[in-house]
């Protein structure tokens, strides 16, 4: 850092100052401007927009609307189904999050092995990552219908009682769409733990055997310890993606049944797009960002941390 | 000795659990080429066996009455237009930040990368009514404009993150023989941050080609609507018909099954190293 720069705090008016030649200027700004100016019009702009609706009655089309203050926050904290979604959305997040890393690191604590069939089943597990999550929801709707081949593969097996209405009950729907979710997000967290996993040197582990650790203590204290960067990523990419949740959501129940499945992203989707409030469904846009917002940065500081203490 | 035979059964029990696994994980996959290769009459009577014989008639009627091939190309054309003006200004605001120093570029920095956390459902109601005044509702321009926005945060951080990482000496060793800014970014950087622009095409290009949500506002009941939204409309339409859907989901699905198998190792690498910082 030049001493300019540091004294100016880096002040774009007076940073082209510098007297001193330098083998290469400074990257101009031109450089910065095109993607700026399409960040801000894209998506800065309109979510500053956004909340601005948020406290208006706006509809989204009439050019007419009011300031309404407060009032759309207020609807939503009486309104047992936007409640519900806030709630089901952390539910939804929290289980996906960590049943695909649990998953997840099995899976590529397994296939770190040398087994025979390690490759394709790599690329099997991985395969779903990259699929279509709408066309994949349609699938498994099928899958879960009443009808359809999970009961029947049930009643095969002699698990009468298994067969359940899975998308019809909001336990059993609860668990399918995490189910459906789980599918094509495990083989992520899988190849990150991978990669985690052939980072660790192999003196390390072999160290700690002659010193007479047994697995599950090479596990404990060797190999987890070492993959608390790769945990951090997939856990806190999962909790993102997770907690914006729609495509399984939308095909699978549409929120329901009644709304046991609605979370915010299904209600914002229902309230601005089909029953046209826009200010309303801003307001729940609004709470649903700073939420999102609060349990990512609440994440990453705890495991930054967890993984600083582990060196 | 037992130790060695241990390992050998430990290995085998392993072997096996992965392989039941893999049978039951492989389950759903199965069962979307075996269905939509029988004709449905046959579902009720035999609905997990293989087919006795491949009937093509679903996935044929399929592809002409969805208009699968012109959803396919409306698709690629997202893909291609949004991916490319991602890397050329992706890279070049990541230049810019990983080139300067200062609290300046990193706020820049810290203002891109906070698009990686919030959720853009804020944005998307008031980008509604921007695209219709607009006149970009129906018109895949909409989407070629709000992707690269959407996508610059994650393109930035894997950009700048690579360019740090790059020491400058050549940038300015092609300084001093006289190039100047461009010439240096588009001759001598571009070419370095090959590896991490296939990372960048990979992952943007995977998630535009399977994104739902933002299509279905912008383009639904239009004719540039793209795959996953015309799936969409499809299955609503032919519910009754499930070997009719089942034709469809499998068609839709073959586009990234191919790019799959072809670039397996390349979407690995992307996806495992592309998402750590």
């Amino acid at each position: 850092m030049t001493p300019e720069s540091a004294s100016l705090g880096g002040r774009p008016a007076q940073s082209r100052a510098p007297r001193r030649r330098r083998a290469v200027r400074r990257v101009a700004w031109w450089f910065l401007a095109p993607a700026l100016a399409i960040y801000v019009l894209v998506i800065v702009y309109p979510m500053l927009a956004g909340i601005w609706y948020a406290f208006t009655d706006w509809n989204g089309l009439d050019p007419d609307y009011r300031f309404v203050g407060l009032a759309n926050f207020r609807r939503l904290a009486g309104d047992p189904q936007a409640v519900s979604s806030l709630k089901m959305t952390f539910v939804f997040a929290i289980a996906i999050a960590l049943l695909q890393n649990l998953f997840g690191l099995a899976l590529a604590l397994a296939l770190n092995e040398r087994l025979r069939l390690r490759d394709p089943l790599r690329l099997l597990f991985f395969m779903p990552v990259v699929l279509t999550p709408l066309i994949i929801s349609f699938l498994w709707k099928y899958i879960f219908s009443t009808q359809g081949p999970l009961n029947t593969v049930l009643a095969m097996a002699g698990l009468g009682a298994w067969q359940l209405s899975w998308l019809g009950d909001p336990m059993p729907a609860v668990a399918s769409i995490v189910i459906a979710t789980l599918w094509q997000s495990v083989g992520l967290a899988m190849v990150i733990y991978l990669a985690g996993l052939q980072s660790i040197p192999a003196e390390l582990t072999e160290a700690a055997r002659l010193d007479g650790a047994g697995p599950w203590q090479v596990l404990r204290f060797v190999t987890l310890p070492m993959l608390a960067p790769a945990m951090t990523v997939t856990i806190v990419n999962s909790l993102i993606t997770s907690l914006k949740l729609f495509d399984q959501i939308y095909v699978l129940t549409g929120g329901g049944p009644g709304y046991a499945t609605e979370t915010m992203s299904t209600l914002i989707y229902k309230t601005a797009f089909t029953f046209a409030e826009t200010g309303y469904g801003s307001a729940i846009s609004v709470v649903f960002t700073f939420a999102v917002a609060a349990v990512v940065l609440a994440a990453l500081h705890v495991l930054r941390r967890r993984e600083f203490e582990h060196g | 000795m037992a130790r060695a035979r241990g390992f050998a059964l430990r290995a085998a029990l392993l072997e096996t659990g992965m392989l039941l696994t893999g049978v039951v994980f492989a389950f759903p996959l199965y069962l979307l080429l075996t269905l939509a290769l029988k004709p449905q009459s046959s579902w009720a009577s035999d609905p997990l066996g293989l087919p006795t014989q491949l009937f093509f008639g679903n996935v044929t009627a399929a592809w002409t009455q969805a208009h699968l091939a012109s959803a396919m190309l409306t698709s690629a054309l997202v893909v291609v237009a949004s991916t490319v003006i991602l890397v050329v200004l992706g890279a070049l605001a990541a230049y810019w930040i990983a080139r300067r120093v200062g609290r300046l570029s990193y706020g820049v920095y810290l203002f891109f990368i906070a698009g990686m956390i919030l959720p853009f459902q804020l944005a998307l109601i008031p980008l509604y009514s921007t695209m219709r005044e607009l006149g970009l509702l129906g018109s895949p321009a909409s989407l070629i404009l709000f992707y690269p926005g959407l996508k610059l945060p994650l393109t930035i951080f894997l950009y700048a993150g690579f360019i740090r990482s790059l020491s400058r000496s050549y940038e300015e060793a092609a300084s001093m023989d006289g190039a100047n800014q461009w010439q240096v970014f588009w001759h001598v950087v571009l070419p370095m941050m090959r590896p991490i622009t296939g990372t960048v095409v990979i992952l943007n290009g995977v998630f535009i080609w399977n994104d739902f949500l933002t299509p279905l506002l912008y383009l639904s009941g239009s004719r540039w609507a793209t795959l996953p939204v015309v799936i969409y409309t499809f299955v609503g339409q032919e519910s009754g018909d499930m070997g009719l859907v089942f034709g469809g989901l499998l068609v839709a699905m073959t586009p990234v099954l191919i790019a799959f198998f072809v670039l397996q190792r390349h979407m690995i690498k992307g996806f495992a190293g592309g998402l750590k910082g």
